[in-house]
């Protein structure tokens, strides 16, 4: 069969390919987790990308169904693996929503603190692992050298570092503590004796001091490295309507360009929290984007996420003081037996992965009627077989990990 | 906008299609009948007043006491619901929406109820539609591609069931 072709860098033009299945996961590195993506390839072009999902269900809901509502947030901890204190804090506040209870003000500062340094943790992880993703080894080794740290202030906290079931129904378990021994990894990284105690919010802030001067460093190995916005910039083209139509939320849909964030935008219980508090929410595009980027692409999520450490380390600053001169407890009182009024709500609170929504119908009894968490991962993951079309196989883990699922979640 | 406001404009579109009145609750919901939820949901998305363009979540619920003993401080009728949590991203309001159906159709156990999809309205409603097809055994008619997501698709039953048996077995894996 012989055809014309005037492309000169065509040199065969009788050879067919047949299409492929790849399957790409479960125990795939760059799935990020358990997910099996089954990819219809042509040569190296995919043209069909279906996730395959629930290795990690685990019937949350339907546990969450048996329980007294206390008794489920170690269990929300478990679907967020990377962002424990953000699923904590959904949960409560779906919770205190539903029995009409609002946090002292103590309480409230307390979790903003909390919730923060869990976003930087968690877009410390989203960070690393991207690096990964796209075979640069060195920024995972710094960010996690960096979230170390600040797991190792949860556990001063709460005494647990990923599942922290810290954030509970009426306030915390524990109130932050007053001194706390400088951890290992920090006092290695400044320089100072091991072993030396200090004031908790004094060692915070040499934390954020000493993670401010390292973010300059992130941009340098990764925002503004030409292979990695080769291999970012422009790729995974997700539109702002589409991101809207598949429910992307958090730094999928802000990279979208769609300017929404619960933290100023969602309902009052919520946002009550942020009030006062002074952050940008950054939305792409961005003026120092690299020509090759366009609106709603790997590298602007990517760019969102770094923004987000930065507000956030801003928000955790701002908590301290406020957190020190309010008065009252950390928790108020909430009895495990307390019985849930015959009522339902629903609230969605910003995780650093999106918007995690908890339904709770209560029934006249201490466990809830129905226990739903809709997870962010789970709309995010929904739009990968619209975006890995036409594109070669080498760019899925790319887009895969700019999406940054937690199949935790995802799968319940 | 509120949801009495809301819940007038599709009174006038819709009629007796969407309840007598918004449903008082801590989130008051407007019950959709669900022969016309394919339209309400194109109408809700599409109304210069309304732009509901983001589907937050939609799930299933089943209201079912099974131990008989408790049956009568249950409350409710058995029946299973279909919640749509919908927000605007422009106009930032929020809505939530109900279509209530019989657990079973035609009152025949095993036969599962029909709600129609909304997946061509909502991208994300395909997705979470499976969802509750696979744990509150939905059936979405019109739905381009309805298995089962989180279960294996040789599973049996609907997990989120009340009366749902938990199998002791499966593929020589014991549940007990």
């Amino acid at each position: 069969m012989s055809m014309q072709v005037e492309d000169p860098r065509v040199v065969e033009f009788d050879v067919q390919t047949d299409e492929m299945l790849v399957n790409m996961g479960p125990q795939h590195p760059s799935t990020h987790g358990v997910l099996r993506l089954l990819l219809r390839t042509d040569g190296e072009i995919v043209h069909e990308c279906t996730p395959h999902i629930g290795y990690l269900h685990r019937c949350a809901e339907k546990i969450g169904e048996n329980l007294a509502t206390p008794q489920w947030v170690p269990y929300t901890d478990r679907m967020d693996y990377l962002a424990a204190m953000n699923m904590n804090l959904g949960f409560a506040l779906a919770v205190e929503k539903l029995v009409d209870m609002e946090v002292n003000e103590k309480a409230l500062h307390l979790r903003v603190f909390i919730a923060e340094l869990g976003r930087v943790a968690s877009h410390l992880v989203a960070m690393g692992t991207y690096g990964l993703d796209l075979g640069t080894f060195s920024p995972f080794l710094y960010a996690f050298r960096e979230r170390e740290i600040i797991l190792d202030f949860f556990e001063e906290v709460c005494g647990a570092r990923l599942t922290c079931s810290y954030v509970t129904v009426g306030g915390a378990t524990h109130d932050l503590p007053e001194e706390i021994e400088i951890p290992d990894g920090l006092s290695a990284l400044l320089e100072i004796d091991p072993g030396r105690r200090a004031p908790f919010f004094e060692v915070v802030e040499m934390f954020l001091q000493w993670l401010e001067k390292r973010i300059a460093e992130y941009h340098t190995l990764l925002t503004r490295n030409q292979i990695f916005i080769s291999r970012t910039a422009g790729i995974g083209e997700l539109s702002r309507e589409m991101a809207i139509s598949y429910g992307c939320t958090g730094p999928v849909l802000r990279g979208s360009g769609v300017d929404y964030d619960l933290r100023r935008d969602g309902e009052a219980i919520y946002t009550r929290m942020y009030e006062g508090y002074d952050f940008e929410i950054p939305v792409a595009p961005f003026a120092d984007a690299p020509p090759e980027a366009v609106l709603g692409d790997n590298w602007c999520r990517f760019y969102v996420r770094m923004m987000e450490v930065v507000q956030a380390i801003r928000l955790v600053r701002q908590s301290i003081p406020k957190y020190q001169a309010a008065e009252g407890s950390h928790r108020d009182a909430f009895k495990m037996n307390t019985k849930l009024p015959k009522d339902e709500v629903y609230l969605e609170t910003e995780c650093p992965r999106g918007q995690m929504g908890f339904y709770l119908v209560g029934n006249g009894t201490a466990e809830p009627l129905r226990a739903r968490a809709k997870s962010s991962s789970f709309c995010n993951l929904s739009i990968t077989d619209h975006i890995c079309r036409g594109i070669p196989l080498a760019d899925i883990p790319s887009i895969i990990g700019s999406l940054d699922v937690v199949m935790g979640e995802i799968d319940r | 906008m509120d949801i009495q406001e809301i819940h007038s404009i599709l009174a006038e579109e819709f009629g007796d299609d969407v309840g007598s009145g918004p449903h008082e609750a801590k989130d008051p919901w407007i019950e959709v009948a669900p022969s016309a939820l394919a339209q309400v949901a194109v109408f809700l998305r599409d109304d210069e007043r309304l732009q509901f363009n983001h589907l937050n979540d939609l799930c299933g619920c089943d209201y079912l006491e099974p131990d008989p003993k408790k049956a009568a401080k249950f409350g409710h009728d058995p029946h299973v619901e279909v919640v749509y949590q919908l927000s605007s991203i422009e106009l930032n309001h929020r809505l939530k929406l109900k279509v209530v159906v019989p657990r079973w159709k035609d009152d025949v156990e095993g036969q599962l109820p029909e709600v129609p999809t909304v997946s061509g309205v909502w991208g994300i409603a395909d997705w979470h539609e499976r969802e509750a097809y696979d744990l509150v055994g939905i059936l979405f008619t019109g739905h381009p591609n309805l298995r089962r997501i989180l279960c294996p698709e040789d599973w049996e039953g609907h997990a989120l069931r009340k009366d749902y048996d938990f199998p002791l077995e499966y593929h020589g894996i014991r549940g007990k």
